[in-house]
C-alpha cells in the first residue's frame, strides 16, 4: 500500500487523474476548483504532458473535444458558472460518442451566485444541462481519498462507454485536506479504433462527427446510444449503505451532505431512533433499485440536500411515491448542520410516516 | 497522358455545394497541396459549422466536425495529443471564424498554435440562408440585413488578417482570391505555404480565401466572381499581412 | 477521542498553516483526520477560519460547528464563535490583538499574548505557532517532543529549511509560556 498523504481534494483529483493515464489537461481559472488547474500546470510539463490555460470555458471543453477525438485521455475542470459554458461542449462529446472526464466543484447558483459549497447543479449534471437525449456518468465523491478512487473510475467509466464522466463534487470536497492513498490503475485496453489519428494509408478515414441530417440515421444513432445507457444503469449504479439493515427512516445523501448526515444519525441511533443513509455514489445511473428495495423496510425517506431540493425528485421516482420523502436542505452555499439533520430526523420519528 | 485528375486526398464523391460555389476550388486547392506534400495518412481536418459543415464527408484524411465557431480549440486539443505526427488544418467560414468563433481565432494566433486555418471569407452566411455575416459590407443586401448593412445600427465589417497582424503570435496571414486563374494559382501557393509552416513547426498560419456565393448574393456565378474584383477585393486588399520568418530573414 | 479545533482570524495570520500542522501530527499518529479551510476573498484580509477534526473514528462532517477546541487571533473570531464551544472545551485567545476575557464560565480560558511574544523574539508572523504550542501543551500533546519535531517537518517548505527551528522554538515558546 503507498503512503497516505495529506491532500486538498482538488489536488487529489489532479493527482488522481495524471496516475490513471491523462496528460491532456485544459481549463479556465474559476473558485473553489483552481488549485485543480495550478497542479496540472506544476506537474504537466514534467511528464511531457500539456496544461493549457484556455481562452474561455468554452475552448477549454472544445479542446477536451479534440484530445478526445484522437484517443487519448483528456481533462478539465471548473465550477458551476463554468459547467454552463461547457454545455456545448458536452453536448457534442456525446453526440459524437467521446470520452472525456469533467469536474465540477459546485458554488452557489444561479448566475454567478457565490463561492461557497453547492450542491445546486444535480440537475443540470444528472438531466441535462446542454442540449439533446443524453446522459452523462456523474460521479459523486464523499472525501478526498474518492475524489482520487472515482477519478480513475470515471477515467475508465468514459473511455468503456465512450461518454463523458462527471465528477459532480462542491467547494468543501475540494478544498478539505484529509489523508488520501493514490493507488495504482489497473491496466485496462480500449478499443479506440474510431480515433483520428491520421490514416496512415493504412485505412479509410475516420470521422469524429455529431451531425445527422437524415432523422431516421439521428433517431437510430440515439436508440442505440440509449440502449447503451441501459446497460450502465443496469451494472454501474453504485451506493454507500449505512446503518440500513434495521432501518425504520432511510437518509438519502451524497457528498458533503452525506458526511453530515452520518454525524445526524449518529446522534439519533443514541436516542434509540432506527435510521440509516444510503448514500448514492453515482447520482446517473441513480440506485434506484436500492432505494426501492429500502422502501419495503421504512417508513419515510430524508433527502438532505445543498440545494432547494433537486436530487429528492429522483428519490421519489425510484419508490414510486410509496413513502413519503422529506426534504432538509440549505442552499446558495450553505450546509445543513448535523443538529437541522437530527431535528428532521427526530421529527420523522415521531411521525412514523403518518404523512402517508 | 493523365493532365488532370481528382486528388486522392478528396473522396470521390458528389459535393452539395450550389452551382458557382467556390467552395469546390478551396477544398480542391487543400487537397492538391496535402497530395503533393505527401501528409495524407497523418492529416486530420476540422471542419466547421456553415456550408463547409460536410467537410468531413469529402476530405479522406481523418476530420473531426467541431461546434460552431470552435474548430481552433478543436484543432489545439487534436495537435497538442500528438504535436510530432499530427499535421491539422481547420476549413471555417467567415459567420464560424469571425463571428461566434472570434475569441478562439485569436487566442489559437496569440499563442502561434502550430495549426494551419483556412479561413473562407464570402461576405455571408450560406448554410443558413444569406444572412449578415461579420465580413459583409457596408450597405450590402441580405436576409437580415434587407435595407443594406447600415454601419450605425450593425457595426463594420471585420478585416480578420489585418486584425490579426497586430498581435506577435501568428506566423502567417495572408489574403488570396479564388476569382480567377491568376488568383488560383497564388491561394494555392498561399494554402501550401500554411501547411509547410505546420510541417517546419513555424506555428499559425492562416489563409483567407475572398470567395463567392452567388446563391445567397443573388448573381449568376459569373456575375459573382465579377463582384469579388469590384467589391470584395476593394475592401479586402489580397496580400501577405504577416510572414514573421521572411521578415527575419530580411 | 474526538478532537475538533476551530482556527480563527484575519487572513495572513497562518490559521491555515497552524491548522495543516496539527492535521499533519494527527495523522502521524494514525488518527482520522481532516482539514477544512475557509476560502475566497476573506483568504486576502478578511475573517478566515479553519477547520481540525482529529478523531479515533472516521470523520463524518469536515465542518466545525461546535469545537471543544477554539484558537482565536482576532476580535470579530471571539465574538462569532464563543458561544459554539462546547461544555469543557478550551479557548486559546491571542491577547496581544483581543482585548476582552472570554466571557462564558464552563470553558477553560487561556491567554497568550502571542504575537507580542513573536515580535519581541524574532519570530514575527508565527504567532499562530505559538498558540499551537498553547494548545499542545494543554491538550498533553506536547511531552512525546519529537513526535511534535516530526510533523513540523512534513508541512515547513523544503525550500524554507531555516523556518523549521524558527517554527520549532516558536511552538515551544507556546508550551513554556505562564501567565
Amino acid at each position: 500500500m503507498a503512503e497516505k498523504v495529506l491532500m486538498k481534494g482538488n489536488e487529489a483529483i489532479a493527482e488522481a487523474a495524471i496516475e490513471a493515464g491523462c496528460r491532456h489537461y485544459f481549463g479556465y481559472p474559476i473558485t473553489p476548483q483552481t488549485e485543480v488547474a495550478a497542479y496540472m500546470s506544476k506537474r504537466m510539463p514534467k511528464i511531457g504532458g500539456t496544461f493549457l490555460q484556455a481562452e474561455s470555458e468554452i475552448a477549454a471543453i472544445n479542446m477536451v473535444y479534440g484530445v478526445s477525438s484522437t484517443g487519448k485521455r483528456v481533462m478539465t475542470s471548473s465550477s458551476s458558472p463554468g459547467i454552463s459554458l461547457k454545455a456545448e461542449g458536452l453536448s457534442y462529446l456525446a453526440g459524437a460518442d467521446l470520452p472525456a472526464l469533467v469536474v465540477n466543484v459546485q458554488r452557489g447558483g444561479p448566475g454567478l451566485g457565490g463561492i461557497q459549497p453547492s450542491q445546486s447543479d444535480y440537475f443540470q449534471a444528472t438531466k441535462g444541462g446542454g442540449h439533446g437525449d443524453y446522459r452523462m456518468i456523474v460521479l459523486a465523491p464523499a472525501s478526498v481519498q474518492e475524489m482520487a478512487d472515482l477519478t480513475m473510475k470515471g477515467f475508465d467509466l468514459a473511455d468503456k462507454y465512450r461518454m463523458t464522466a462527471m465528477i459532480l463534487a462542491d467547494g468543501t470536497m475540494g478544498q478539505m485536506m484529509e489523508p488520501v492513498e493514490i493507488k495504482k490503475p489497473q491496466a485496462q485496453a480500449f478499443d479506440k479504433s474510431w480515433a483520428v489519428t491520421g490514416t496512415r494509408g493504412q485505412r479509410s478515414h475516420n470521422v469524429v462527427n455529431s451531425l445527422f441530417l437524415s432523422p431516421d440515421v439521428l433517431e437510430r444513432t440515439n436508440f442505440e446510444r440509449y440502449e447503451r445507457y441501459r446497460l450502465i444503469e443496469e451494472t454501474e449504479s453504485m451506493a454507500e449503505r449505512y446503518l440500513m439493515d434495521d432501518a425504520e427512516i432511510c437518509v438519502v445523501a451524497f457528498g458533503i451532505a452525506a458526511r453530515v448526515a452520518k454525524n445526524a444519525i449518529a446522534e439519533a441511533r443514541k436516542a434509540g431512533i432506527r435510521v440509516g443513509l444510503i448514500r448514492p455514489i453515482t447520482l446517473w445511473p441513480f440506485p434506484a433499485k436500492q432505494l426501492a428495495a429500502a422502501a419495503q423496510t421504512c417508513h419515510s425517506f430524508l433527502s438532505v440536500e445543498l440545494s432547494m431540493g433537486q436530487m429528492i425528485e429522483d428519490i421519489r421516482l425510484a419508490i414510486e411515491c410509496k413513502r413519503p420523502v422529506a426534504l432538509c436542505n440549505r442552499a446558495g452555499g450553505i450546509i445543513p448542520s448535523p443538529d437541522e439533520v437530527y431535528a428532521k430526523i427526530v421529527e420523522l420519528a415521531k411521525n412514523g410516516g403518518a404523512d402517508k | 497522358m493523365i493532365v488532370f485528375e481528382k486528388p486522392k486526398s478528396l473522396v470521390d464523391i458528389p459535393l452539395h455545394y450550389c452551382p458557382g460555389c467556390t467552395h469546390g476550388i478551396v477544398h480542391r486547392l487543400v487537397a492538391e497541396v496535402i497530395d503533393e506534400l505527401g501528409i495524407e495518412g497523418k492529416t486530420i481536418g476540422v471542419a466547421p459549422v456553415g456550408c463547409s459543415v460536410m467537410a468531413y464527408d469529402y476530405f479522406a484524411c481523418d476530420m473531426v466536425e467541431a461546434a460552431h465557431g470552435r474548430a481552433p480549440a478543436v484543432a489545439t486539443g487534436i495537435k497538442r495529443s500528438d504535436p510530432e505526427n499530427h499535421i491539422v488544418f481547420t476549413y471555417q467560414g467567415d459567420g464560424d471564424l469571425a463571428s461566434i468563433g472570434t475569441a478562439e481565432t485569436v487566442h489559437a494566433a496569440a499563442r502561434n498554435e502550430n495549426i494551419t486555418i483556412i479561413f473562407i471569407n464570402n461576405a455571408i452566411y450560406g448554410m443558413t440562408g444569406g444572412q449578415m455575416a461579420p465580413t459583409s459590407l457596408p450597405g450590402q443586401v441580405t436576409q437580415t440585413s434587407p435595407y443594406g448593412r447600415d454601419v450605425k445600427a450593425c457595426g463594420y465589417p471585420i478585416r480578420v488578417c489585418e486584425m490579426l497582424a497586430t498581435l506577435d503570435g501568428p506566423e502567417y496571414l495572408e489574403r488570396v482570391a479564388v476569382n480567377n486563374v491568376k488568383n488560383v494559382k497564388s491561394a494555392k501557393k498561399a494554402i501550401k505555404k500554411a501547411f509547410q509552416n505546420q510541417l517546419e513547426g513555424k506555428g499559425f498560419s492562416l489563409v483567407e480565401v475572398i470567395s463567392s456565393c452567388p446563391t445567397n448574393w443573388g448573381m449568376t456565378p459569373q456575375k459573382a466572381l465579377e463582384w469579388i474584383d469590384e467589391k470584395m477585393i476593394p475592401h479586402y486588399p489580397l496580400g501577405v499581412y504577416k510572414d514573421r520568418s521572411a521578415a527575419k530573414e530580411d | 477521542m474526538t478532537n475538533e479545533y476551530l482556527i480563527a482570524g484575519f487572513g495572513g495570520q497562518g490559521l491555515l498553516f497552524a491548522g495543516k500542522f496539527l492535521v499533519n501530527k494527527g495523522m502521524m499518529e494514525g488518527k482520522e483526520v481532516s482539514w477544512l479551510p475557509s476560502y475566497g476573498p476573506e483568504m486576502r484580509g478578511g475573517t478566515a477560519n479553519c477547520s481540525v477534526i482529529i478523531s479515533d473514528d472516521p470523520v463524518g462532517s469536515p465542518i466545525v460547528s461546535r469545537p471543544n477546541v477554539l484558537m482565536v487571533m482576532n476580535l470579530p473570531s471571539l465574538d462569532k464563535y464563543e458561544n459554539d464551544v462546547k461544555a469543557g472545551g478550551k479557548i486559546f485567545v491571542d491577547s496581544s490583538l483581543i482585548g476582552r476575557r472570554v466571557e462564558r464560565s464552563n470553558v477553560d480560558a487561556y491567554y497568550v499574548p502571542a504575537t507580542q511574544l513573536a515580535s519581541d523574539n524574532g519570530l514575527s508572523g508565527l504567532a499562530n505557532m505559538i498558540l499551537a504550542g498553547k494548545i499542545l501543551k494543554e491538550l498533553g500533546e506536547f511531552e512525546d517532543e519529537e513526535a511534535v519535531a516530526a510533523s513540523l517537518k512534513k508541512v515547513v517548505s523544503v525550500k524554507h529549511p531555516e523556518m523549521y527551528e524558527k517554527n520549532l522554538t516558536a511552538l515551544k515558546m507556546g508550551r513554556d509560556y505562564q501567565a
